[in-house]
């Protein structure tokens, strides 16, 4: 861990402007801290500003503080039977004692699982820009099959993000100037390509206040998720389903995924391979076909291919049964 | 008793060379303490932060150790460049001392120093210096940023290129190859034939407590407390390491958090706090990181194992072959004996069991849970299991028909063996006459299956001693170099001393772990119980025989009970018979019996799982053990061991694999997160039973080993379930998601 400055702010407005890392939970950060993977000058605790609330809104959707912890949104009654998704991918995230101390904002912003990123002597070019990819001819059993780049095949890990994916979230920030910006979750992240450094839209020094969720969806809800043991794992492949079927056909449809890709993962493709459609194994394979036609295995992950497919096809069959 | 006069070396030391079965036990004695399900006696300090672990000492002007790391997999370094290192604020110093600093840890038991010479180095992530600062963080932050200059070398990361590079390494517990009888005629001849190939990966034990060492130098000699299993042989290693005598080091390992063969020998902390120390003048502390564990402490070797049964028509064996290939670091010698159980479980005139060894540049191969058994019983017990199948006979039912008389090589008896009858009862206890035929037990998603698997694990007795004292007001103080790594030792060794003493629990002390003490066994093999349990048995048979004697009547005609001597209508107090402090060091040395007896422990394992038959995920629903290992003296912690290697077991079938990168030999997955040992959710309720047994011919406790019982043949009994469950059989351990929907149909 190198020498670094730590500050509290007891405001959002002095958070912004401290010119730092956000701390808050510190389950992700401190662990690349001690490993010199991550590097900041200065922290910046957050972890006692007034964010900790989860309120109502107007549009009957819910507004998260971002310092909640994990375990609180995961038990909130609301949450437990309106977003039933949400909870359920937060239950299958990491351990209890995680959960205790991690926060909603913080869980948006984990770093990768990625074995070459967490170690220093390897080539990695999220870590350190231009350095090369090790993961890439190498093992990458976890790794990602959607939206890699020649730089970068990381996946992102966190269970909590696919739910909001699925969920249509929206992350609230505060920027330095005291700009507000209300950013959808499918415009929050961005893919490796060049950059694979740069995994947000958010500038230097916003920082997130909220999560918003819109009013519950209608239908049934779904968390599934693959992995290598039965918990404190992450996931090889996981599903966040929310479908509506209406008169025998399938009316609407949100589905994210975790385990494939360098974010959680949604194509509009795949929902519109089996909406306005009867639920039938044609039109499952149909949405499975879309989600994968681009993947591409890189050895030690090629399994995550069929493993998707097969997991994809029995959610669909759950949520329409 | 006319043998114990014979025993008597000296006044105060009763040895026993074990040539001779020794019927009857002071154990079996008055005051009902040996046996029971006795909490650990240290348990209370435990869970209070009140018992120092190696890293806990407190010391004056302690100062900090980082080792640091090659990150090249083989070469020659040529520059440690420390400017930058040094520059650090708090960082004291950093040291390179290529020719005294060890490449890796010693080996169980040897006396000499672990191959030096770190200079040329074989393996990514070999300690070559450390950092020393007046903080952690400080020697931290050196250790990451010292910069190596090297010349790589060639070098053998890929296990699979390298197969015909195999040779047959040197007779250790086993021979390297064995032959008996004509294997190929016979095989060829045989009506039934399996041949099938099994590879299990590189694994860690993954001990709680991390490789850690506090070493001072106090008047020319060394005292470390580390975290070791063998004290007296662990203080050879690091004599020899250093260039000083024995009598100048000093280990001290009173509380172990888990060990599992990977804390036999030294690691290469010791050596360079030792080293470090010295020339600071200060007391070093260095805790390897969980990082470095992985990397620079020892693995079970990866094998590929080549298994060929011949049998005739009803299933008897008449040709049996177990051929592996197995890794280690250049220059070390040890190798993983996969085919121990093999030599010894099943009948068959005409056998091979051979083992090649190929140099590999990745982390040494040492010592985990049971070696060879584990690995080497995962293989043979699912090759019986495919030969069941085959044969159609039930799995049991064909391990009854091969059921030697006695040993089948050497021909000798076995001293005591109860593998059917442990087979027999657990089929009852788990309901295995339920199980269907494989891939038919459906029920939504999951598949549904169970399977058995029988359990070997070799005995053995070391040489052992320890010093007991009867103490004027009452209580027993007992003293050996003996290590408790979480298996109970302290409880035993106070039960044995309790019951052959009469002396309430409450009044025996055991100190353990002190380099000073009499030289123990050490715990490693299965074989601490019963090796410094009879030490400790023996030093209180020496002071029951002066108690005797004290008293004015015979040995056999003495009870104790309760601090009391009770013979011929007469209860003195202990106490009343000594006039000052009796202290008898008793010893146990292997002798002619372990020649003209077989000696091991036996047991089954069931186990019930279901497959989910979307995503191949497996989970374990129940696992049931029997197992006999001579007299039982602790139920509750020998059960623990059993639930112990059980679990194991569940980790080495489904999720353990220690990975290297094919490019340098690194290890990829270095941390909790990414090596995956089976969590809470992946076992359920485990049961384990056990048969009553008493082995004469094993030591005077009449017990044996029972660590490392638990994991032979365990993960053979979940790979089986999974067949069951299935109708896939997955050779290639461990059992992951992936490997079982490649073979299984997905209807859509």
């Amino acid at each position: 861990m190198k020498t670094f400055d730590y500050q509290r702010a007891d405001t959002i407005e002095a958070a912004t402007h401290a010119n730092g890392r956000f701390i808050a939970g510190g389950t992700n950060l401190l662990d690349l801290m001690k490993l010199q993977v991550e590097t900041p000058e200065r922290l910046v605790d957050i972890s006692r500003l007034d964010l900790n609330g989860i309120e109502e809104r107007e549009d009957g959707g819910l507004s998260i503080g971002a310092l909640v912890p994990n375990s609180d949104l995961a038990a909130d009654p609301r949450v437990v039977e309106k977003y039933e998704v949400l909870s359920r991918a937060l239950l299958a995230g990491a351990s209890g004692q995680l959960r205790n101390k991690a926060s909603t904002g913080g869980n948006l912003l984990q770093r990768t699982r990625c074995y070459y990123f967490y170690d220093t002597a390897s080539r990695c070019n999220k870590r350190a820009p231009g350095s090369g990819c090790d993961a890439i001819g190498g093992f990458n059993r976890i790794l990602a099959v959607l939206g890699t780049s020649e730089q970068c095949i990381a996946t992102h890990p966190s269970d909590m993000a696919v739910a909001m994916r699925a969920l249509d979230a929206t992350i609230v920030t505060q920027k330095a100037d005291g700009d507000k910006r209300r950013i959808s979750i499918h415009d929050f992240y961005r893919l490796p390509g060049d950059t694979p450094q740069i995994e947000t839209v958010l500038d230097a020094g916003e920082l997130i206040t909220h999560v918003e969720l819109p009013a519950p969806p209608a239908g049934k809800q779904v968390y599934r998720k693959v992995r290598d043991r039965a918990s404190y794992a992450f996931a090889l492949v996981s599903v966040a389903g929310v479908i509506e079927v209406k008169d025998g056909v399938v009316a609407s449809a949100a589905l994210a995924f975790g385990g494939l890709g360098p974010m959680p993962w949604r194509n509009p493709a795949v929902e519109a391979a089996i909406v306005g459609r009867a639920p039938s194994t044609e039109a499952f394979e149909a949405a499975a076909d879309a989600l994968l036609a681009d993947a591409k295995g890189y050895g030690s992950n090629d399994f995550k291919i069929p493993l998707a497919r097969r997991t994809l096809i029995a959610t669909l069959r759950d949520l329409t049964a | 008793m006319s043998i114990i006069g014979k025993l008597f070396g000296s006044d105060d030391t009763n040895a026993l060379v074990m040539d001779e079965p020794r019927p009857t036990s002071f154990l079996d004695g008055a005051q009902d303490v040996i046996g029971k399900p006795i909490n650990r006696v240290e348990g209370p300090l435990k869970v209070a932060g009140r018992a120092p672990y190696a890293a806990e000492y407190p010391a004056e002007r302690l100062v900090y150790g980082v080792l640091v790391r090659a990150t090249f997999g083989r070469g020659k370094l040529t520059k440690v460049d420390d400017t930058a290192a040094r520059a650090l604020p708090g960082v004291i110093d950093v040291i390179t001392d290529y020719d005294t600093f060890i490449r890796s840890p010693g080996q169980g038991g040897a006396t000499d120093a672990p191959p030096q010479g770190v200079q040329d180095v074989q393996y990514f992530g070999e300690p070559i210096a450390v950092v020393v600062g007046e903080t952690f963080e400080a020697a931290r932050d050196g250790a990451a940023a010292v910069r190596l200059e090297y010349e790589e070398a060639d070098a053998n990361f890929v296990f699979a290129a390298h197969k015909d590079q195999g040779k047959e390494p040197k007779k250790d517990q086993i021979p390297g190859h064995s032959k008996q009888g004509n294997f190929e005629k016979a095989f060829n001849d045989a009506p039934v034939q399996l041949d099938v190939t099994y590879t299990t990966p590189s694994q860690n034990s993954t001990a709680m407590e991390p490789h850690a060492s506090i070493a001072e130098w106090r008047d020319g000699t060394l005292i470390l407390h580390g975290a070791y299993q063998m004290v007296a042989s662990d203080q050879q290693q690091l004599a020899k390491a250093l260039g000083v005598s024995a009598d100048k080091v000093r280990i001290i390992a009173r509380y172990v958090g888990g060990g599992f063969g990977s804390k036999l020998g030294i690691a290469p902390e010791s050596v360079a706090a030792a080293v470090a120390a010295k020339k600071l003048g200060r007391p070093v502390k260095i805790v390897l990181a969980r990082q470095q564990v992985y990397e620079a402490t020892v693995r079970r070797s990866n094998t590929e194992q080549r298994i060929r049964l011949g049998t005739d028509a009803n299933g008897k064996i008449d040709a049996l072959s177990h051929n592996s290939l197995i890794a280690n670091t250049p220059y070390e010698q040890y190798w993983e004996p996969v085919g121990v159980g093999t030599h010894f479980i099943y009948g068959g005139e005409n056998r091979e069991v051979n083992h090649d060894l190929i140099p590999m540049n990745l982390t040494a191969a040492g010592s985990m849970r049971a070696p060879g058994e584990a690995v080497g019983m995962m293989g043979l017990e699912c090759a019986m299991d495919e030969l069941a199948e085959k044969l159609g006979l039930d799995p049991i039912e064909l391990r009854r028909r091969n059921e030697p008389a006695q040993e089948p090589e050497k021909q000798i008896p076995f001293s005591s063996r109860q593998m059917i009858p442990a087979l027999e009862q657990g089929a009852q206890l788990f309901g295995w006459s339920q199980r269907k035929k494989a891939g038919t037990d459906r029920r939504g998603e999951w598949l549904y299956g169970m399977g058995v698997a029988a359990a070997v694990r070799s005995n053995q007795l070391q040489k052992s001693a320890a010093k007991v004292t009867l103490t004027t007001d009452g209580r027993a103080i007992v003293d050996t170099d003996m290590t408790d790594i979480g298996t109970g030792t302290y409880t035993i060794l106070a039960q044995i001393t309790a019951e052959t003493l009469g002396l309430p629990l409450d009044k025996v002390v055991v100190h353990l772990g002190d380099g000073k003490a009499p030289a123990s066994s050490g715990s490693g093999g299965s074989w601490g119980a019963g090796s410094s349990g009879s030490s400790v048995y023996l030093a209180c048979e020496g002071i029951r025989e002066r108690l005797a004697k004290s008293m004015g009547v015979s040995v056999e005609e003495m009870t104790l009970k309760d601090g009391r001597a009770i013979a011929q209508n007469r209860a003195v107090p202990v106490t009343e018979l000594i006039e000052e402090n009796l202290s008898v060091t008793g010893q146990i040395e292997p002798g002619k019996q372990e020649k003209k007896f077989h000696q091991a422990s036996y047991g089954a394992h069931f186990c019930a799982v279901k497959v989910n038959a979307v995503t191949g995920e497996v989970r374990v629903e129940r696992m049931l053990g029997v197992f006999s290992a001579g007299r039982i003296l602790n139920e509750k912690t020998a059960r623990s061991q059993c639930l112990g290697g059980m679990t194991f077991g569940i980790g080495a079938a489904l999720t353990e694999e220690l990975i290297h990168d094919e490019r340098s030999g690194k290890v990829v997955n270095r941390d909790m997160a990414e090596y995956h040992v089976p969590v809470n959710a992946d076992v359920p309720q485990l049961e384990v039973h056990f048969l009553s047994e008493r082995d004469i011919h094993a030591n005077p406790i009449h017990a044996k080993g029972i660590g490392e019982l638990g994991i032979s043949g365990a993960g053979a009994a979940v790979a089986n379930a999974i067949y069951n469950a299935t109708g896939v059989r997955v050779r290639d351990f461990p059992i992951t998601c992936d490997k079982i929907i490649e073979q299984l149909p997905f209807d859509a």
